[in-house]
């Protein structure tokens, strides 16, 4: 029997303490409320680490997209570990350079040109949610 | 030689889905950026909680001060399960108890009410530091 797939979960960097992490979160959001408000939920990422049950039983049964702010990937690490492989792991840093934008500087009230590199990042991000729910 | 300072190291909620998470972050950038830049450091929760051994080697030697952004408590929960230091633990909620005139809204970014409410919360919790690293060197 085929499952519909009709909604998938947003786990985001949330890097308090780099400005990726900002970025990340800008993004996810924008998916989340403009670009693909109806097929996307978010998992609050600590709260998954922590051992809510709700976000681990729909991660493990539902998509899930991880964006990461930086290398350590703590969103993609944490979302194997627990409820398997995301559907597609972003990282912050690869699309930036892909779409040939500067990394941001701030960690918090973001300037023009990061407004536009989260818009670019939020569009990635809805790119992989239609993919996934064509599959 | 005199031991390095040791610093108050704050992790806050980072959830993406609630007003108070965002307030809480908020006001954890307010105290680190602009009220106690010198004696405090912010460390990512999820790094901490993935086990990263500097953030873990921080938040075990200095006092750590936990925001909450809901009653799930990510950010103490989390500080604890790692062996923390944790010496104040709050939930931003409170924040707005004290300060009724200053309603936060928005997610991913406050209102001009939440970010005040964000920089007079941080104030205060500038003062908390202060103890904690006058205790620290007694």
């Amino acid at each position: 029997m085929d499952i519909q797939i009709t909604k998938v979960g947003i786990i985001s960097c949330s890097g308090e303490d780099l400005p990726e992490g900002t970025l990340s979160r800008i993004a996810c959001r924008k998916v989340l409320d403009e670009l693909r408000p109806g097929d996307t939920v978010t998992i609050c990422l600590p709260l998954f680490i922590a051992g809510g049950q709700e976000e681990r039983d729909f991660a493990s049964k539902f998509p899930t997209i991880t964006v990461d702010g930086c290398e350590k990937r703590c969103a993609q690490i944490s979302t194997e570990r627990i409820s398997g492989k995301p559907s597609r792991s972003l990282l912050i840093p690869e699309i930036l350079e892909k779409r040939g934008l500067a990394a941001p500087k701030r960690l918090r009230h973001l300037g023009q040109e990061e407004k536009e590199a989260a818009q670019a990042v939020a569009e990635e991000i809805a790119k992989a949610v239609d993919e996934i729910l064509e599959e | 030689m005199k031991e390095k300072r040791k610093k108050v190291v704050v992790l806050a909620c980072s959830g993406i889905g609630k007003v108070y998470g965002a307030l809480a972050r908020e006001t954890a950038y307010e105290l680190v950026e602009k009220v106690r830049p010198k004696i405090t450091k912010l460390i990512c929760l999820p790094l901490l909680v993935i086990g990263d051994p500097e953030a873990r080697r921080m938040v075990t030697a200095n006092p750590v001060i936990t925001i909450d952004g809901c009653p799930k408590s990510c950010a103490h929960k989390s500080a604890e399960s790692q062996g923390a230091r944790i010496a104040r633990s709050y939930q931003a909620i409170n924040f707005y108890k004290a300060h009724k005139e200053l309603k936060p809204e928005g997610i991913a970014e406050l209102n001009d009410l939440g970010q005040r409410l964000a920089e007079v919360s941080a104030i205060e919790l500038g003062g908390i530091v202060d103890v904690l690293v006058a205790e620290e060197e007694d």
